[in-house]
């Protein structure tokens, strides 16, 4: 579904991405994972059109992304950090995001908007919302419009365990429809049992790309959180 | 398009800056028509207003704005929306909203108390100067990512335009009085839309003649219908660039 060919991208002197190259397919769950300023955000910016690459392409279902728009209609984004106009209630925001789309009321998924009681806070300001409630106006909208692929960066960051646990209920059930869904998270033990791909991304590059299974056989333990540590540690010793 | 147009407006008239500096125009123009008689002075004395008001309040009012509304742009930007489109609607109801203010502030009393040629050429060219100096604001807030940079760099600009210019101009005048500079200083008068906008009133309201043989040559340029339409084409040049590279810088810029 999204190809990702050669792509760099440098900030100053920093190299973010160094010739990343992934190739992610419909019914995957895959988790970004990788050590702070690794470039998971970045990367994740560069499928949305939000950071442009210096060199390398991306495909968007076969399709060359370039300068293009429309693609995005496919892609639900929630941000590490929402950051919304703060003079906007929710209810404003919400409306603006439909009105922007263009999608007909009845096609919403509305789930996580019910799940989340976001019905009764409609009215407050973006700018008095607590860290998790915005999280969780990210998420609503993030899945509000049925995208073909969601793209989750830390999702669970700042939610508390019940909405943790409703928000990951509604992965797995949007993984069962083909889509695909891109999760980045420090907190490893929320992904068991979600992912079933995983990309380790090192000083800009993505170090291996396995499924989860192949993963977990190959550093003989059936947690991602221990599998990651050996892959780490047997990293360090290499270097 | 309209759409992001409809957003940015509605969230601009419901800002207090805007509304305090809507209510200083009127309270100024009322009380500058009230103390004169004549239409043609009550004119000149709003003209030095406006020529230091507007471009300053179109300038770093713009600039505050853009900086904060950058979790809004960043939020559209991950939409399935063009970037252009973005940008474009966004310097449309920035200026619209700039310039309407100016219409109310300064529009409605000319139309009372002035409503002749001068009256409506400093209406015109106030408005023109608020979408020349939200279109510059655009390019500095485009290019420069730090806040206190910008708006700074946006202060300068007008401190430029506003007065540092004209030092410029006084100087190169002393400099040359030797020579005949007069059609120099018509195009020279191009590099800045403040002053083309102040020779365009003074013009309207006869005060050449005090402006000796310089004052002449002005009035033969722009009395004539070519000189008028390369005025206005300056003065749209001076709106259309500054947005068109902001526009450009934009596309490629990283959120």
């Amino acid at each position: 579904m999204i190809t990702i060919q050669n792509i760099s991208k440098r900030f100053g002197k920093l190299q973010v991405l160094d010739q990343v190259s992934l190739t992610l397919a419909g019914g995957e769950c895959v988790a970004l994972i990788g050590p702070n300023g690794s470039g998971k955000t970045t990367l994740i910016k560069a499928i949305l059109g939000m950071v442009i690459p210096e060199s390398g392409s991306l495909l968007f279902q076969g399709q060359p992304v370039g300068q293009q728009w429309a693609y995005r209609q496919h892609i639900g984004y929630m941000p590490q950090i929402g950051r919304y106009p703060e003079n906007m209630t929710i209810g404003q925001v919400l409306d603006m995001m439909k009105d922007i789309r263009k999608m007909p009321e009845a096609e919403l998924d509305t789930d996580l908007f019910t799940a989340f009681g976001l019905r009764a806070m409609l009215h407050k300001r973006m700018r008095t919302l607590s860290g998790g409630t915005r999280q969780k106006v990210s998420a609503c909208l993030a899945f509000l419009f049925n995208p073909d692929v969601l793209i989750l960066d830390e999702p669970t960051a700042g939610l508390d365990p019940v909405s943790t646990e409703l928000l990951k209920d509604k992965i797995s059930a949007e993984r069962q429809k083909n889509k695909l869904i891109i999760i980045t998270s420090h907190v490893l033990s929320d992904l068991d049992g979600l992912i079933s791909e995983v990309v380790y991304m090192q000083d800009g590059k993505p170090l291996f790309h396995k499924s989860l299974q192949a993963l977990k056989a190959e550093t003989d333990t059936d947690r991602l959180s221990a599998a990651i540590a050996r892959v780490m540690a047997v990293h360090e010793l290499m270097d | 398009m309209h759409k992001i147009i409809k957003y940015v407006v509605a969230d601009l008239l419901r800002n207090r800056t805007l509304l305090v500096y809507t209510v200083l125009l009127l309270v100024l123009s009322v009380s500058v028509f009230g103390m004169e008689d004549n239409a043609d002075k009550g004119v000149v004395s709003l003209l030095n207003i406006v020529l230091f008001v507007v471009p300053l309040v179109s300038i770093i009012f713009s600039t505050v704005y853009l900086y904060n509304s950058g979790e809004f742009i960043e939020l559209l930007v991950s939409q399935p929306i063009r970037r252009s489109t973005i940008w474009m609607s966004i310097f449309i109801g920035l200026a619209g909203t700039v310039a309407l203010a100016f219409i109310v502030g300064v529009g409605i009393p000319v139309l009372l108390y002035a409503a002749t040629a001068s009256g409506a050429m400093l209406v015109g060219c106030g408005c023109i100067l608020s979408l020349i100096f939200v279109s510059v604001a655009l390019w500095a807030a485009v290019r420069i990512r730090d806040k206190a940079k910008g708006i700074g760099l946006s202060i300068l600009v007008w401190l430029y335009f506003a007065l540092l210019f004209d030092a410029l101009v006084l100087f190169l005048l002393f400099q040359f009085s030797d020579y005949p500079i007069e059609k120099g200083m018509v195009v020279l008068s191009m590099l800045n839309p403040v002053d083309i906008s102040r020779i365009l009133i003074l013009l309207e309201i006869d005060l050449s003649a005090l402006m000796g043989y310089t004052g002449a040559i002005f009035r033969n340029f722009f009395g004539t219908g070519g000189g008028m339409a390369i005025t206005l084409v300056v003065l749209v040049l001076w709106t259309v660039v500054p947005m068109w590279l902001s526009l450009r810088y934009f596309k490629r810029k990283d959120l």
